[in-house]
């Protein structure tokens, strides 16, 4: 019985998900004790509404951008790029809606405003477009780090530095303002929940479904552990780098999709600025190892997403000025690169068979 | 012979065991002043573990180490240093970006008054150390500017620069040198000798054993086979000793080899003609056959491995054309091979084999499921059988099948990735090296296996540094030396011809 219970104890805390779900607990019953109704959830016209569905709403694009991220990290690299990548899909998306900006004449510009329904190019093109190109960039990015063997951090800093050029250039430098509701309402509907919540859970469930029903999981991990012995194993470990850093593209295209239609403007300067820096922090607190890659985890990833956006809202709703919220971010950082140190590892293993000693002492 | 009062260090009774390897087995090791001692025996053998123990990277498990006349037990690299033991590594670990003065002097940097670098002193000192080696260049350049050579001198000289070295170890320091650098290299060795220096030199070019060196040590599975004076060593003998020849009962696996050469097919599954590849290997040609067992015989760097490698599609042939079944081959690449039914259990099996956080399971399915592609997974629970049937038909110890192969022994590790290529259902299966590092039953268990499948049918290419392990097991046998195809032997095959070949004309 006792050894079963320090074996329980070494499987729980060996677990990936155990760091990212004990953090996200204590984070959330500080919040319990330290502010009032931090917990409170109100329907209001069909909508729910408090600070866990904000956490929720704020923490997608992050999640969204973590399981990509999660892959590429996987295999041992990192894209910086995913920021950038977003900046391009929301320019894609806003010049197709109002191609205006760029020189084009239409017969009758007031439409935009008057007409909430307008659109230059249908609405499905509108959304598989961005997507294509960000999936584009990712490839990129992938043929970068795969063929060209370029160290990964260099390959996507390329992107990273050119992609918010790019994006400027296809909206002209002008910030497209969006007046069509039905695009807005992925970043700013609800059923019931907010709507892009049910994306980034989608995204998840596809993320996980290309993985692990496929044997994609087992070679990502299996590169980035060795991607020697995976070459002599016959994985093709080019080509799953590519596949990793395209997916991470996609990933970013739909974060940029969300955000461009939440704040109804393309904003190639603003959108996904630092988000890359969230995205790997999210993955990390996952516990997918940065650098080395290996064994993953999207639902840690996912987690970790939580972690971070359930600590800025946490201290945004304590009083903390929000331009200070990069500092809570290093906090975090700090916090992470403790937790996940292999002595407090050893530690916490530890408590198990020290309980049990002391059983075995009575 | 060197009287044991002139003896600096004494090894004896010296044990190590690494988890699944017995890496030094009561093996002793005596070095004399002024005399060049080379320690010779294949991959495995023990040299690095014997070195490693003498420099105090590792501890020894067992035995006592005499240095000068005292019992002492050497506990760090650096207190080898201090003792006046200095050491040369096979890569040259030197900082190439900067000068040569600083990397020789980097750590003992004359300084002004103590404070800040007296740059005059520092370029001077080395100038006059690499003088002393008769190496004559300008030290304020950066060394990565200079030839591997003139980088192994100066990695030599930072050795030599710690005051009192009484021993120097050099770990195949000619490897990448050519044959000019080499001899003055030898020049070097020899004027040092004459000082009274206590050289270790371990190579596997058995020309330069004979041309530098007073003893020659051989180490065989971590087994001292014998230190013997060069000059009364002939070379057929030294290749005899380090390839050994056990006289164990195997008359059960002969016969059973006999049997089975009557299975072999006549017709062709792989055919080379002239395949090779400029500056790794000259163009060989080669056929096997459905059941047989094709040995590879030769020593380390003779070309064994990259006669695999082609043949896998590691490295694409650049002349030749290799014909499978008929077809010729034209995707040279693993996941082509195995495709084709072509299957390599590679040589380095912790950089090239395991994906060690993977579990056994996830190990043993990997090269099907590569095969298999992206799309068609292998389900888990048949990933379970599969992992669970191999286990037991390999003997394989592990708790469960979902353990991390880093977890196992070297020995079981070997047979998961064995396992990995059974799974894989080749028709043509390569094993470079697979008995390396791993205990004697092991070994014959893995021996057995390549026998019984080459009678299901399948054909094998065995490669190994053992010549009786090769002899035992190989129907066929094709001797490399100097990275090209000697000859082949099939038949009765006479042990004695064939380490003839391998050690080629000059014996």
């Amino acid at each position: 019985m006792r050894g079963s219970y320090a074996n329980a104890w070494s499987r729980l805390t060996d677990s990936m998900l155990f760091l990212p779900t004990v953090a996200l607990l204590l984070i959330l019953v500080a919040d319990f004790f330290l502010i009032p109704g931090f917990f409170k959830v109100e329907l209001k016209e069909g909508h729910l509404y408090g600070n866990l569905i904000d956490i929720l709403v704020h923490g997608s694009p992050t999640m969204i951008l973590a399981m990509g991220m999660t892959l590429v990290i996987a295999t041992g690299g990192v894209d910086l790029s995913v920021g950038a990548v977003m900046a391009i899909s929301a320019s894609v998306a806003c010049v197709m809606i109002n191609p205006t900006v760029v020189g084009m004449n239409l017969t009758d510009p007031r439409l935009f405003i008057n007409n909430p329904q307008y659109t230059w190019a249908p609405l499905w093109l509108v959304i598989v477009v961005p997507l294509v190109i960000a999936t584009l960039c990712g490839l990129w990015n992938g043929m970068l780090v795969s063929y060209g063997r370029i160290q990964p951090m260099v390959a996507t800093l390329v992107l990273m530095i050119a992609g918010r050029g790019i994006a400027q250039l296809i909206t002209n430098a002008i910030q497209i303002i969006i007046f069509n509701d039905t695009y807005a309402f992925i970043g700013n509907g609800y059923v019931l929940l907010p709507f892009s919540l049910y994306v980034a859970c989608a995204l998840f469930i596809v993320a996980w479904l290309l993985t692990w029903r496929t044997s994609i999981g087992l070679f990502v991990e299996s590169v980035g552990i060795n991607f020697r012995s995976s070459f002599y194993s016959g994985i093709n470990e080019k080509r799953i780098k590519l596949f990793a850093y395209a997916f991470c593209g996609f990933c970013a295209g739909i974060a940029g999709l969300i955000v461009t239609s939440n704040i109804r403007t393309s904003d190639a300067n603003q959108i996904g600025m630092y988000t890359e820096l969230d995205a790997i922090l999210a993955v990390v607190i996952g516990g997918t190892l940065l650098g080395t890659g290996g064994r993953f985890s999207l639902m840690g990833s996912a987690i970790g997403a939580l972690v971070l956006q359930t600590t800025i809202t946490s201290m945004l709703s304590f009083g903390v000025a929000a331009s200070a919220i990069t500092a809570v971010k290093a906090l975090v950082v700090i916090v992470v690169i403790l937790l996940y140190a292999e002595q407090v590892k050893t530690f916490v293993r530890g408590l198990g068979s020290l309980s049990l000693r002391r059983e075995n002492a009575r | 012979m060197p009287e044991s009062t002139n003896d600096i260090v004494v090894m004896t009774g010296i044990d190590k065991t690494f988890p699944g390897v017995h890496a030094l087995d009561n093996v002793a090791f005596s070095l004399a002043r002024g005399e060049v001692h080379a320690i010779v025996g294949e991959n495995g053998a023990g040299k690095s573990t014997l070195i490693r123990i003498l420099t105090g990277v590792d501890r020894a498990d067992r035995g006592t180490i005499e240095f000068d006349g005292r019992a002492i037990s050497i506990r760090s690299p650096l207190h080898a240093q201090e003792l006046g033991i200095s050491t040369v590594y096979q890569e040259v670990n030197l900082c190439p970006n900067l000068t040569v003065a600083e990397n020789l002097l980097i750590g003992r940097q004359p300084t002004r008054m103590g404070f800040g670098i007296n740059w005059g002193a520092l370029n001077r000192r080395a100038r006059e150390c690499l003088r002393e080696l008769d190496v004559d260049i300008d030290v304020t350049r950066p060394l990565g500017s200079y030839s591997v050579a003139v980088q192994q001198m100066a990695a030599i000289a930072r050795a030599l620069i710690v005051s009192n070295v009484r021993v120097l170890i050099l770990d195949e320091p000619t490897s990448s040198l050519t044959g000019h650098e080499t001899s003055q290299l030898f020049k070097v060795m020899r004027k040092l000798k004459g000082e009274g220096m206590a050289i270790v030199f371990i190579t596997h070019f058995l020309d330069q054993v004979y041309e530098v060196s007073d003893r020659v040590t051989v180490l065989r599975n971590g087994s001292l086979v014998g230190t013997y004076a060069t000059k009364s060593l002939s070379r057929l003998e030294l290749i005899r000793l380090m390839l050994g020849r056990t006289i164990a009962d195997l008359d059960d696996m002969t016969a059973h080899k006999i049997e089975s050469s009557h299975h072999i097919s006549v017709e062709t599954l792989l055919e080379a003609n002239d395949v090779g590849l400029s500056n790794v290997i000259d163009p060989f040609s080669l056929s096997l056959h459905a059941g047989e067992v094709v040995g590879l015989a030769g020593l380390l760097g003779s070309g064994r491995t990259e006669v695999a490698n082609l043949l896998f599609g590691i490295d694409k042939p650049d002349s030749g054309e290799m014909v499978m079944n008929g077809k010729p081959v034209t995707d040279f690449s693993p996941a082509g091979s195995i495709g084709r039914g072509v299957a390599l259990c590679p040589e380095d099996r912790k950089a090239q084999g395991i994906v060690a956080d993977l579990t056994v399971r996830e190990n043993i399915i990997l090269a099907l499921q590569a095969g298999q592609g992206w799309f068609r997974r292998i389900g888990t629970k048949r990933q379970l059988e599969i992992a669970d049937k191999y286990i037991k038909l390999l003997n394989i110890s592990t708790p469960t099948a979902d353990q991390q192969i880093r977890n196992l022994s070297g020995g079981n590790q070997q047979k998961v990735i064995l396992a990995r290529w059974l799974a894989a259902n080749p028709r043509l299966l390569i094993l470079d090296e697979p008995t390396r590092g791993i205990d004697v039953g092991t070994k014959a268990d893995i021996q057995k296996l390549v026998i019984s499948l080459a009678e299901q049918g399948t054909s094998c290419v065995f490669i190994s540094s053992e010549l009786d392990e090769v002899l035992r097991t190989s129907h066929r046998i094709v001797v490399m030396r100097d990275r090209a195809k000697v000859t082949e032997f099939s038949g009765q095959v006479d042990e004695k011809e064939i380490m003839q070949a391998i050690a080629g004309s000059e014996s």
